[in-house]
């Protein structure tokens, strides 16, 4: 019964922890479908970490700032789509800046207009924060752990944009796979110049994608500071930006795959807090170092090829020049 | 692909790289300017806090001796067509190299210490370069994505080490012992100080001495040796070198490998010359000012030179303004730096076309 009941909270865990992975991930598969790489998942999320935050702070609505979070992503990601596309500037370069640039600018403007050492004031009024959404009867089907347990904790008791980030995957697959605008996307991601060739502006498609990829991750943002915590704190997105780019690569750019990818990354991220000094049987004492590299060497060993094969789209990271 | 609009040499390695700082400063004024302070108090502020006393002049130096060495690292992974983003994760398991040397030899002679320090620094630095360029040279795994990887499973092997196995007993934060004696790389005040002049104490050591010869080698290495010259040609056209004759994959192992050992210098300045313990997190993000110092640079190690010296300023002259603007602190720094990446990374071919028109083409006889 204790196994079971520790099970039930590890795979909700999963989850809390999957979600701001699994949509940045789907932002990341956009794009990178689109044939730009997507290095800046990091700091458009930081950014819409912080600016839904602020918002919510200042005017007690979780809805203003995720509208915010939103907003400020979108911003950046435009930033970078006007460097790599219109420019056709060094894409890894401006991700790069831009993931720089977030992680200086929002402790700045926070310790700025909150002066509390680089962070927003913590969301405890009502309304300030996204907060688990209890199903009906949740509380009483506890009384009867099984199966009871699992609908209240894994089905029901998470906040808004959890149940968000479990619908748009495959609202994402759908449009990926059975839209033309998906066909669009994917095609100009593996031949910019035979989109071109069809009279379809390559610039148009990818500039959508990045708009895409940057709603997602402001959401992603979004959730980071108003619906698993209550605030920002500098560095808030510690490299989830860059698990959620390894979670893509992982799935091999395909969105099942790609959220299998963050559950696995996630189960392992909510396991090591729990497994903390545990000895197993075996294999003794697992270090939580380990398991926190672990998504980082298990991307590295796929993409040497020694897991399956991963084959990026063809086209990624080179800038699209009309004139040859 | 268009060629990009040409430009006379002093306005590609002087006045374009000027502009673009120019704008990454102007940005960095306008966020001074909405947080509520003057953006030319700050500047005055930060000047005087780099260089307006003998012990910040030396605090810049000292910080500029670091990104010397991840600003090469960077150059050198550049002309071979490679952009290692790892440079922080390299200088980190470097450090490592420089920390083993230092705490197993610490009682032998400086003589001995400092060259296997440095050695160290370098094998460790290149040897966490080698699996990345391993997996681009023969699998073709995009080399930026395995960098980075490789910098989370850094931070994570090394904070493995330091909490579990290299921590000094009996104590809490994850820091090893102290050096010994003979692990000490000498402060340049110390060292004037023994012929007669007096300079404030400092961090600033004869690490910046290697510095100046790794750019110095870097120079005749890239531009003056054949392996230099393969490696520029890899960096143009992989396809000509085969021609050529030239191995692309071992070019990517050569370059990566130099570039990794450059970064793992970091740990000779950092840990030999001011910390003297393996301490968590000393890079502290070295590794990606790198990046902004190489692109401002131009990938030359005189431009990398100037450019560390800007970013040492601004990050010692960003600490020091914290103390008279308490709503800015070297946050604004890293956003200087980001911007810098922007402007001379990303957007160098916004003001390219305007210059050129500027300057009038004909001038662009005295390109190659």
């Amino acid at each position: 019964m204790d196994a079971y009941r520790e099970l039930i909270l590890l795979l909700a865990a999963t989850i809390r922890v999957a979600t701001p992975l699994v949509l940045a991930s789907l932002g990341g598969l956009f794009s990178e479908r689109s044939g730009l790489v997507d290095l800046g998942l990091e700091g458009k999320m930081l950014a819409a970490a912080f600016a839904s935050a602020a918002v919510s702070a200042a005017t007690g609505s979780a809805w203003l700032g995720l509208g915010a979070g939103v907003g400020a992503a979108t911003a950046l990601a435009l930033v970078i789509a006007f460097a790599c596309v219109t420019h056709r500037g060094n894409q890894v370069v401006a991700a790069m800046a831009v993931n720089i640039i977030v992680a200086g600018l929002a402790p700045t403007l926070a310790l700025a207009w909150f002066d509390q050492g680089g962070q927003t004031p913590q969301l405890e009024g009502p309304g300030q924060r996204f907060l688990g959404i209890a199903w009906p009867g949740a509380l009483l089907a506890r009384r009867h752990p099984f199966p009871g347990l699992a609908y209240a904790e894994l089905l029901s008791g998470h906040n808004l944009i959890v149940y968000l980030a479990a619908a748009l995957v495959p609202a994402g697959a759908w449009v990926l796979y059975r839209t033309r605008f998906g066909l669009r996307l994917r095609a100009v991601g593996e031949n910019p110049l035979a989109v071109d060739t069809a009279g379809i502006s390559v610039n148009a498609l990818r500039y959508q994608a990045s708009i895409i990829s940057g709603a997602l991750c402001g959401v992603a943002g979004t959730y980071l500071s108003t619906a698993a915590s209550a605030g920002f704190v500098r560095d808030m997105t510690a490299g989830k930006g860059y698990l959620a780019l390894a979670a893509l690569i992982f799935g091999k750019w395909r969105p099942y795959p790609t959220l299998a990818a963050c559950l696995l990354f996630a189960f392992a991220d909510a396991g090591a807090a729990r497994l903390q000094g545990v000895s197993m049987p075996v294999i003794g004492v697992i270090p939580v170092q380990f398991i926190i590299a672990l998504p980082y060497l298990l991307t590295i060993l796929l993409l040497a090829g020694f897991v399956g094969e991963a084959v990026a789209p063809k086209a990624i990271g080179v800038p699209y020049s009309k004139e040859r | 692909m268009k060629a990009p609009a040409r430009l006379p040499r002093w306005a590609e390695f002087g006045l374009l790289p000027l502009v673009n700082l120019g704008a990454a400063l102007l940005i960095s004024g306008a966020v001074i300017r909405l947080i509520g302070e003057s953006p030319w108090a700050a500047l005055r502020l930060m000047v005087a806090g780099a260089f307006g006393a003998q012990d910040s002049i030396g605090y810049t130096l000292f910080y500029a001796t670091d990104f010397v060495f991840t600003g090469l690292a960077v150059a050198v992974a550049f002309h071979a067509g490679l952009f290692n983003i790892g440079g922080e994760g390299q200088a980190y398991v470097g450090g490592l190299g420089v920390g083993l040397v230092c705490l197993a030899c610490g009682s032998l002679s400086p003589w001995v210490v400092i060259p296997l320090g440095i050695a160290a620094g370098c094998v460790f630095g290149a040897a966490w370069a080698l699996v990345p360029a391993w997996l681009q040279a023969r699998r073709g795994s995009h080399i930026v994505i395995t960098t980075i990887m490789a910098n989370f499973i850094a931070s994570a092997l090394m904070t493995y080490l330091l909490v579990n196995v290299l921590i000094k007993p009996g104590q809490q934060s994850p820091e090893t012992r102290e050096f010994g004696p003979g692990a000490v790389m000498p402060a340049v005040d110390v060292v004037l100080g023994r012929i007669g002049i007096r300079f404030a104490p400092s961090p600033f050591n004869l690490a910046s001495l290697l510095a100046l010869a790794a750019c110095l080698l870097v120079w005749i290495f890239i531009w003056r040796t054949r392996w230099g010259y393969a490696l520029r040609v890899v960096g143009h056209n992989p396809r000509a070198a085969v021609f050529a004759g030239i191995s692309p994959p071992r070019t990517i192992l050569v370059a990566m490998l130099i570039s990794g050992g450059l970064a793992g210098c970091l740990g000779v300045n950092e840990l030999m010359g001011s910390q003297h313990r393996i301490l968590l997190d000393f890079p502290g993000g070295a590794g990606f000012v790198g990046i902004a110092v190489a692109l401002m640079g131009r990938n030359h190690p005189l431009g990398i030179l100037a450019a560390s010296l800007l970013f040492g300023a601004l990050y010692q002259g960003g600490s020091e303004l914290s103390f008279d603007m308490p709503h800015v602190n070297r946050d604004m720094v890293v956003l200087i730096q980001g911007l810098v990446i922007l402007f001379c990374g990303a957007l160098e071919g916004v003001f390219r076309a305007p210059l050129a028109a500027l300057l009038g083409s004909r001038d662009g006889a005295g390109q190659p």
